[in-house]
Order: C-alpha cells, then structure tokens, then sequence
C-alpha cells in the first residue's frame, strides 16, 4: 500500500509544481512507483513542466466522470520508468471535481503505486480542499520571503484541521549569498516560525529555468544543486536520513576567484 | 518590540525585520480573531474600567500581540494594554465624603 503526498503552499509562484516534477522523477530514478497529479484544473502546468504536454488524451476530470478508465488517462514518461502522470483539465473549473471523487481515486491508485503525489493549486479554496482529501502526509513548499511563510503557516492549520500532521517544509529558492549578509530569513529563522520540520533545502537556481524550458527535470543532472537538493528530499521522503547539503560548497574555481578578491557569491 | 532594542544599532538585519513582522501578524492569523471582536472586546473593556477609573483617552490602548512562552520556544498571543489613568474615582468619592 502506498502513500499519497500533497505538495502545497498557499502561495502561488513557490516552485509547488517544479517540486513535483522533480520529486516525484526522483523517486521514480530510486525505483519507485510514481504517479502525479495535476490538480490545478483550469491552471494545468505540471505536463508541460514535465516535458509531457503532446501525450494528453483524457484528463482528471473525464476519470472522476467516467469518461475513461484511470490508465486511459495516466501518460507513462518514457524517459523515467515508473513515472506516470494525470493531467488537469484545462478547459473546465475546480468544482469539477469534488473532495469524495478524489479521496475515491487517490485510494484506488496507492493499491498499485509506492507514491500518489498530488500537485496542489494555490489558494484555500476548493481547489485545495480536493488536493488534501485523499493525502496521509504533505509536503509544504515555501520560499523565504514574509508573503509565502505567511501564507505556509495558514496552509499547516488548515491541513491539521484536516486531519493531516505529518508535514514537512521545503524552504525552495533559498540565496545563500542573502542568507549571510542577514538579507534573507535562514533555514532556522523558518523552523522557528512554522513550528514544522524541514525535509529539505533547495537553492535559488538558474539551471530549473532552463531545464523547465527543455520539460527535463533537474534531478537528472547529477552537477545541479537544486537537483541534488530534490534528489535528497526524495530519498528522505522514503525515511532514508541524510544531513541538509552544504550550501556553501565552493562549486569551482570561479567562486574561489571571487572569494579571494572578497567579492560575494 | 523589544526595550533594549532601543539601544542596538539601528540598522537591523532586514531579515530579522521580517521575522518579527511574520511572528507578530501570525500572532493575529492564528488567533483568528476579526477586528470587529477585538473592537467589542477593547470597548467592555474600557467600559469596566471607567466605572472605576478616568482615564486619558487619547493615550488608551489595548493591543492583540504576541510574546515568548515560558519555555522560549514560541510566541503566544497577549492582549497587552496601556491605560494611563489620570484619576481614580474611589479616592474622590471618598474625599467628597470626608
């Protein structure tokens, strides 16, 4: 039996989808089984994050309306075996779904897979309220600015009131450079204030630009950061314990260069 | 916020500027209190108190704010007040009659 993780935030524009595509590719490359869903209906963008935006047939909507069985409409990525996805509907809204249809489905699909991670909308409303129905544990996504942790905070009393306690933060777009001129909240700064515990840290990355506009996750390239960053969460997600990464490596000759004219990274 | 803050340099870090703003507004966020109730509140409040006492007006204030738990570990809601009370009507009742 499998387990269904909700990557949420409440804020929009926290990299909730980008954490899912490379998440859930990573867990796919540790050999597990994977599916993702899209459940920003009307805002679809986990397909073609993911590269898989051509291979859409049926979507969530027609599943939950039995317009098609639910492995009509997962598309397999032929690159990562094991990793399947459930496009959004594009063309309706978030009441096309409601949260029974969902805990339904989600219960279904953690019979066959290792992980149903489900790619939460931003906001509190029903979109929401469907992405946590059928969810045993979340994932919250933030990024180190006053707007997004508010917005974190309130996102961890809804899903408690919701009966979901096992939550853990990514603090995602994280400027180490900032970090240490006291320019940008730390990763204690964070804890403290959310009061949950950290699965893991990804740093502010050009690299996740550039993949995204190829549709290749991260994670497959062993010399990102950001991609060793969702390579470990995903690895902690399957109870493995490793240290946070060390931000501060010097990555290169360039940023020993730079150190020894004192300039910053 | 803080007495002694008064006396550190001026310029604090920004971030922990937006800390403390994030503690103080999740203070009220999560109290889930609208201002309506805290204006009822403040005005039964007030009204107990000017059986008893006048006060300065333009001075009163009752805020809903946050500060450190016992143990340190995290900020809880306080309803913090500032009444400066410019006399107590006990005593003129009581130098009325004598």
């Amino acid at each position: 039996m499998g387990e269904v993780v909700v990557i949420t935030s409440g804020k929009g524009g926290v990299g909730k989808t980008t954490t899912s595509a490379n998440v859930g590719t990573a867990l796919a490359l540790k050999g597990k089984k994977v599916v993702l869903i899209d459940t920003d209906i009307g805002l679809r963008n986990l397909d073609i994050v993911l590269g898989l935006e051509n291979r859409i047939v049926y979507d969530i909507v027609d599943v939950v309306e039995e317009r098609c069985r639910v492995n009509q409409a997962m598309i397999k990525d032929k690159r990562f075996d094991g990793l399947y996805l459930i496009p959004a509907a594009q063309t309706r809204d978030k009441n096309a779904v409601n949260p029974e249809q969902m805990k339904k489905l989600c219960g279904e699909l953690k019979q066959e897979f290792d992980y149903v991670l489900i790619d939460c909308p931003a906001g509190i409303e029903q979109g929401f309220r469907n992405a946590i129905a059928g969810a045993d544990r979340a994932l919250l996504v933030t990024t180190p600015e006053v707007s997004a942790v508010r917005d974190a905070d309130r996102i961890i009393g809804l899903l408690e009131a919701n009966d979901i306690h096992n939550i853990r933060l990514i603090v995602n777009r994280l400027r180490v450079g900032m970090v240490k001129k006291g320019d940008m909240m730390n990763l204690d700064d964070i804890a403290e204030i959310l009061a949950v515990k950290l699965i893991g840290v990804v740093p502010d990355d050009e690299d996740i630009i550039t993949s995204t506009n190829r549709g290749e996750p991260i994670v497959v390239s062993e010399k990102s950061k950001a991609g060793t960053a969702y390579r470990n969460i995903a690895a902690r997600i399957t109870g493995e314990e490793l240290p946070l990464m060390d931000l501060d490596a010097d990555d290169g000759i360039m940023s020993k260069i730079k150190k020894l004219f004192g300039g910053n990274k | 916020m803080d007495f002694f803050s008064f006396f550190k340099s001026k310029k604090t870090k920004s971030k922990d500027e937006a800390k403390n703003r994030l503690q103080l507004v999740l203070v009220h966020d999560r109290a889930n209190v609208s201002p309506e109730f805290l204006e009822t509140l403040k005005g039964e409040i007030l009204e107990v108190i000017l059986k008893y006492a006048e006060i300065d007006r333009d001075e009163y204030d009752i805020q809903l704010t946050g500060v450190q738990s016992e143990d340190g570990q995290r900020q809880i809601p306080a309803l913090v007040a500032n009444i400066p009370i410019t006399r107590m009507k006990h005593c003129a009742e009581a130098e009325s009659r004598g």
